[in-house]
């Protein structure tokens, strides 16, 4: 069983369209939805967990791209540059989810980008701009 | 007040490291030899101690002269990139702080702020050799008549750059929580409802002040690791205050001494300068900093044996307590527990996150144990610090 964390954009048009329950009944994959938000011109963005096969994980993308829903994979999309980040640890108080971790043995601060949900805090908390990508809210 | 004895010179400690025989190790290494070895023989064994820190310091800036413009100008209001730098001194001088925003910068309005741009970016840039906007205006004098100056410039246009810093190197700092029941954005970082995190900012026993706990060795014209160039303590920081609550080690429990530090900007790297936006506080400057301690007695090796678990701080609550003034503090934590990502405060488990970075701390101290092996002498304080007496 994998696991992979994916950011769905729904244009206006398909925005009220069931969609992603299929990825339950038809590919056997189980959905997790981890944010959701409707922005103010309609358009709704989700990250979601699939958990399945790679094959099944793989289908139900193709299947949600072929609906016209805009798909990013998040463990490709979310950057720290290595050059900028300094390891002060600031990001590691808001990471819900321990993508972003400190070795103790060295204080260094770990990035893992596939257990990233995109939630983007760790661009909010970072001091020095280190960490850039996709995320839930609509870039300004 | 200074009630101390030097038992090991500064010209023995000098020549030791002329002749290369000096033993230098970094603070965090210390405490194993002082362990292992006692006092006694840690103290005839070991010439130096090196610290570092690097963390976000908002009492820092840099005077800058940008040159005589032709025809001349007596600049009353200088920007750097849009970032307003103070012009009250003399025609050409100007000092760019570290936490002054951009022009136009939406601050708080949409909270938290983002704070993209400030003073302690524009210091990033000019370190970094990029270019910045210089705009300056004037009222015009008979003998500064040019009213409006516009140039696009890099660190090697200005004729002086150095950083001066009224406050650095806090020897120690509280450990920050929020008791409220909203997230709140401080300089202190951003701090989740009912005690939903802790953050702290000292590099602990690596930390330089928390070393030489009476100032002993450290005051003013001590020679330092500042911005990756060789700098120096100006003087006693702003806020300096020696004689806040201690422990039986004689080390501060809260945040007690400060220093004033200056150093060339145009020999600094940007690795060890970096500009800081902290949401919904503001704009600041991250510096690295560090000071060789030298073991002149065998007190000063005891106070640089002392590690992360002999080394406390107050925690405070940032969410009500902090901003309305009450000195309340909720408990004390050692340096080790918040290492350990982890603590116990009022019966809960607190998640902690460090805000200044250690393993820049440790990279600073390696790097000054370097600049000893290589010749690099200790400077003897000129001045010394306030203090109070040795705890006994």
């Amino acid at each position: 069983m994998k696991s992979k964390n994916i950011l769905l954009i729904f244009n206006k048009n398909i925005m009220y369209k069931p969609i992603i329950f299929r990825l339950a009944k038809d590919f056997d994959v189980i959905f997790n939805v981890l944010e959701a938000k409707i922005f103010p011109k309609l358009e709704g963005r989700i990250i979601l967990e699939l958990r399945g096969s790679d094959d099944d994980i793989e289908k139900s993308i193709i299947y949600l791209k072929n609906e016209g829903v805009t798909i990013e994979v998040l463990a490709d999309r979310i950057y720290r540059d290595d050059d900028r980040c300094v390891h002060c640890g600031a990001c590691t108080s808001v990471c819900r989810v321990d993508a972003l971790f400190i070795d103790r043995s060295t204080m260094e601060v770990n990035f893992y980008p596939e257990k990233c949900v995109a939630c983007g805090l760790c661009k909010v908390a970072c001091p020095v701009n280190a960490m850039s990508g996709a995320s839930i809210d609509i870039e300004s | 007040m200074s009630d101390f004895e030097i038992k090991k010179s500064y010209d023995e400690i000098n020549r030791k490291i002329k002749d290369g025989r000096a033993v230098v190790v970094t603070a965090d290494e210390m405490p194993k030899i002082v362990s292992d070895e006692g006092v006694k023989n840690a103290f005839k064994k070991v010439d130096v101690v090196t610290t570092g820190t690097f963390g976000i310091m908002c009492s820092s800036g840099a005077f800058i002269n940008f040159g005589h413009t032709r025809p001349k100008m007596k600049a009353s209001r200088v920007w750097l990139n849009d970032v307003e730098a103070y012009a009250g001194i003399a025609a050409v001088d100007c000092y760019i702080g570290a936490t002054q925003v951009r022009e136009n910068d939406p601050l708080n309005m949409v909270h938290p702020g983002k704070f993209t741009y400030g003073g302690g970016h524009v210091i990033e840039d000019l370190i970094s050799g990029r270019e910045v906007k210089l705009y300056a205006t004037s009222y015009g004098t008979d003998c500064y008549p040019l009213k409006e100056f516009d140039k696009t410039i890099t660190m090697k246009d200005l004729r002086d750059a150095f950083l001066y810093n009224p406050r650095n190197s806090y020897q120690n700092y509280n450990c920050a929580v929020n008791m409220s029941q909203k997230t709140i954005y401080t300089y202190m970082g951003i701090l989740r409802p009912e005690m939903g995190n802790a953050t702290y900012s000292s590099a602990g026993m690596l930390s330089p002040l928390l070393n030489d706990p009476y100032y002993w060795t450290i005051g003013v014209g001590t020679k330092i690791f500042l911005g990756g160039a060789v700098g120096a303590v100006s003087w006693q920081g702003t806020q300096h205050s020696p004689d806040s609550t201690r422990g039986d080690n004689g080390i501060p429990r809260e945040g007690s001494g400060t220093i004033a530090v200056t150093g060339n900007l145009k020999e600094m790297s940007h690795e060890y300068i970096r500009g800081a936006s902290i949401a919904g506080y503001g704009c600041s400057l991250m510096v690295g900093l560090g000071i060789p301690v030298p073991i002149i007695n065998e007190e000063m090796a005891y106070f640089t044996g002392q590690s992360d678990r002999d080394i406390f701080c107050q925690v405070i609550d940032y969410g009500s307590d902090y901003p309305n003034g009450e000195p309340r503090r909720l408990g004390e934590v050692s340096y080790a527990e918040l290492k350990s990502g982890k603590f116990e405060l009022m019966g809960r488990t607190v998640q902690t996150a460090p805000l200044s970075s250690y393993p820049m701390a440790k990279k600073i101290a390696a790097a000054i144990k370097d600049w000893i092996v290589n010749g690099f002498t200790i400077g003897e304080p000129q001045i010394q610090f306030p203090t109070v007496p040795l705890k006994k």
